[in-house]
C-alpha cells in the first residue's frame, strides 16, 4: 500500500499544481501510515526527476519515452498502466488539470475503476480514506470512499492542498532513489495526432490592470439587460468583467472573462453581480482585496468569499447602487 | 455523418436543493429539470455539423421517465431521433455505470462521431464522455472548442489552461467532449416542436440491454451542505437601503472607491 503522485510537466516545465499533489501525497501517506512516491512522464525528463528527488519523497519514477514528448491520452494511459503494474500503488493522485481531465477517466475505466475527480479534501475514518468533492457547482459536498481492490484514483482541485516550499535542508539530505522506467509504447498505439500548441491574439482588455472590476454572471438573464450593469461600471469608473456563461453565450467578448479559462485578477475591489461563484470563477478572483457579492440565491457559493454582500434581485439593487453612488459624490 | 449526442437532464440551476433522507442523493420531488447546459452545447455542435455535412443526429439520454421532456427538446431543436435508456435512480449511477449503459444502447448504431458535454452540473464528475470512448475503443479528446471535418478524420481545437490551445487530428469514428460556448445555442422553432412529436424515441432498460451492474469502485457515504466559511457583512433592508449602506462601507471602511 502506497501513494503515488503523478506530476505534470510540459516541455520540461512543471505544472505548479503538481506540487500541491506532491504535498497531498505526503499527507495521505502520513495519515494512512504508508509511503509516498512520485512519477514524472515525458521525454528528456532527467532534470525534472532530479528536482523531484530533492523534494523529500521516498521514491521517484522517471517514465521516459519519445512518444511521451507530446501529450496524447493513448500514450499516457499506456505508460501509466505499465507504471502502476510496476509500482503497485494503492492510490494514484493527480492534479485536476485540463490534461488529467482528458486521460484519467480513460485510465481508471481501463482498470474498471472510477476516479474521484476534483477532490477538495480528505480524512481518514477507521483507517479508511474518505474523499470530499463538490456536487451542483459547489452547492453540495459529497464524501466518498474507495471500494474494491487497488489501485484507486483521485484528482485534486487546484488550491485544495498547499504546495510545500523547498526544504532548505533538502540539499544536505541524500536525494530519493530515482527509478528509470521505459514503457512499451509503439506509434501505432497512438490515435490522436497533436499538431501544435498556440495562443490566440493578445488580449485587448487587460483586466489584470484594473483596480475596480464589476463582473456580471448569468443572473443578468439576457444580453439586453447588460446596459444596466454598464451604468454601474461607469458610475464606479470600473472595468467590466464576466463569468464564463456570459462569454459562452456571446453576450460579452471572451477577453472579459474572469476565471480558470479566462483572466486571473486581483483588483482593489471585485463586485460579482448575478454570479453564483463556481470554483472555476472563484480561482480567477478570490485574491481580490475587497469582494462584493450581489445575488438573489442566499446559498450561492460566491458569498463564501465576499466581504460585503447583498442578497437580493440585481434588477433592483444595481439601479439603487447607481443612484447611491451618484448621490454621495 | 451519423452523430450521437449524449445528453443528461439535471435540476434547474436556481433549484433550492434538499438532501434526501438517505443522505446519498438529493430530494428529487418538487424540483424542476432542464438539459445539462454543457450538453446543450454538445447538441448544438452536433446540429451544426449535420447542417454542414449532412447525416443524422441521434440524442442519447439515460434517466428516469422525467427526462422525456429533455429528449423532446433535443428533437424539437433538430435531433432526428432519440434513445432513452430508462434508469430509475440516477443518483446511484457513477460515470462508469452510466457509460456502460450508453455503450450497450449504442450497439448496432455505429456512429461516426459521438459528442458529449464536458461535465454534468449535478454530479460534476466530468468523466462519462471519456469513459464512453474508452469502452467503445474510440479515440477521443475533451474540452473541444472547434471541430473541422476532413476526409475520414477530424481536426479539433482543444482548450488548455492560461489561454493556450491545442490543434490535433484523429481518425473517425471518435468521441469529443465539447466545451461550453462552442456555438450559439438555438431555440426550438414552433415547427420543430410540432415535428418532434412524430420523431422516433427508442426506450430501453438496463435489463433489455443485458447490462449487469459492476461492483462500484467509489461509494457515496453522504451528501451535505458545505459548512459556511462566511465572513461577509450582509446589508439588509430595501434595495435602496442596502445599496446606500454598501456604498458607505466601500468609501469609508474598505476605502476602495
Amino acid at each position: 500500500m502506497s501513494i503515488l503522485a503523478a506530476m505534470e510537466q510540459r516541455g520540461g516545465v512543471w505544472n505548479r499544481a503538481s506540487f500541491e499533489t506532491l504535498a497531498a501525497a505526503r499527507q495521505f501517506a502520513r495519515d494512512l501510515g504508508t509511503t509516498a512516491a512520485a512519477a514524472v512522464l515525458g521525454q528528456s525528463i532527467g532534470p525534472l526527476a532530479e528536482d523531484l528527488a530533492s523534494r523529500h519523497i521516498e521514491k521517484v519514477y522517471a517514465v521516459e519515452h519519445a512518444l511521451l514528448k507530446d501529450y496524447t491520452p493513448d500514450a499516457y494511459t499506456i505508460a501509466l498502466r505499465q507504471l502502476i503494474e510496476l509500482a503497485q500503488p494503492s492510490i494514484v493522485l493527480f492534479p485536476h488539470t485540463y490534461r488529467v481531465r482528458d486521460f484519467l477517466p480513460k485510465l481508471a475505466a481501463s482498470l474498471g475503476k472510477v476516479a474521484v475527480s476534483d477532490a477538495i479534501s480528505h480524512r481518514v475514518d477507521d483507517g479508511r480514506l474518505v474523499l470530499t468533492r463538490q456536487l451542483f457547482y459547489g452547492k453540495v459536498n459529497v464524501d466518498s470512499r474507495f471500494a474494491g481492490d487497488a489501485p484507486h484514483f483521485a484528482s485534486l482541485q487546484a488550491g485544495a492542498y498547499r504546495a510545500e516550499p523547498l526544504d532548505p535542508e533538502g540539499a544536505q539530505r541524500p536525494a530519493s532513489a530515482v527509478e528509470q522506467f521505459t514503457p512499451r509504447i509503439s506509434p501505432g498505439d497512438i490515435r490522436t495526432r497533436p499538431i501544435k500548441l498556440f495562443r490566440e491574439s493578445p488580449q485587448v482588455v487587460d483586466l489584470g490592470a484594473a483596480s475596480l472590476i464589476v463582473s456580471v454572471g448569468r443572473g443578468i438573464q439576457e444580453a439586453g439587460n447588460l446596459p444596466l450593469i454598464e451604468k454601474l461600471v461607469k458610475a464606479l469608473g470600473a472595468e467590466l468583467g464576466a463569468s464564463r456563461p456570459i462569454c459562452d453565450a456571446g453576450w460579452l467578448p471572451n477577453e472579459r472573462q474572469v476565471g480558470s479559462s479566462g483572466q486571473t485578477v486581483a483588483p482593489k475591489m471585485y463586485m460579482a453581480i448575478g454570479i453564483s461563484g463556481a470554483i472555476q470563477h472563484l480561482v480567477g478572483m478570490k485574491a481580490s482585496r475587497t469582494v462584493v457579492a450581489i445575488n438573489k440565491d442566499p446559498d450561492a457559493p460566491i458569498f463564501e468569499v465576499a466581504d460585503y454582500a447583498i442578497v437580493g434581485d440585481l434588477f433592483q439593487v444595481v439601479p439603487a447602487l447607481v443612484e447611491a453612488l451618484q448621490k454621495s459624490e | 455523418m451519423k452523430i450521437v449526442v449524449a445528453i443528461k437532464q439535471v435540476p434547474a440551476r436556481d433549484s433550492q436543493l434538499r438532501i434526501a433522507p438517505s443522505g446519498k442523493w438529493i430530494e428529487e420531488a418538487d424540483l424542476s429539470y432542464e438539459i445539462n447546459e454543457p450538453d446543450a452545447y454538445a447538441l448544438e455542435a452536433g446540429l451544426q455539423l449535420k447542417e454542414a455535412h449532412g447525416g443524422e443526429v441521434v440524442a442519447l439520454c439515460a434517466g428516469p421517465p422525467r427526462v422525456a421532456s429533455t429528449i423532446r427538446e433535443a428533437l424539437a431543436k433538430g435531433a432526428d431521433r432519440a434513445i432513452h435508456v430508462e434508469v430509475e435512480d440516477p443518483g446511484a449511477l457513477d460515470p462508469l455505470a452510466t457509460a456502460r449503459l450508453l455503450v450497450a444502447a449504442l450497439r448496432n448504431e455505429a456512429p461516426d462521431l459521438i459528442l458529449t458535454g464536458l461535465q454534468s452540473d449535478d454530479l460534476g464528475y466530468g468523466q462519462t464522455g471519456v469513459i464512453l470512448a474508452e469502452l467503445l475503443g474510440l479515440p477521443h479528446t475533451s474540452i473541444v472548442m472547434h471541430v473541422e471535418v476532413l476526409e475520414g478524420r477530424i481536426r479539433v481545437k482543444r482548450e488548455l489552461e492560461d489561454g493556450w490551445f491545442q490543434l490535433l487530428e484523429m481518425p473517425l469514428p471518435a468521441l469529443l467532449a465539447i466545451q461550453s460556448g462552442i456555438g450559439k445555442l438555438r431555440y426550438a422553432s414552433l415547427m420543430g416542436i410540432k415535428k418532434a412529436r412524430t420523431k422516433e424515441v427508442r426506450r430501453v432498460t438496463a435489463g433489455d440491454l443485458g447490462v449487469a451492474p459492476l461492483e462500484a469502485s467509489v461509494t457515496v457515504e453522504r451528501l451535505y451542505f458545505p459548512p459556511h466559511t462566511r465572513h461577509a457583512q450582509i446589508f439588509e433592508g430595501s434595495p435602496r437601503e442596502a445599496a446606500t449602506q454598501l456604498v458607505e462601507k466601500l468609501r469609508s471602511e474598505a476605502r476602495v472607491i
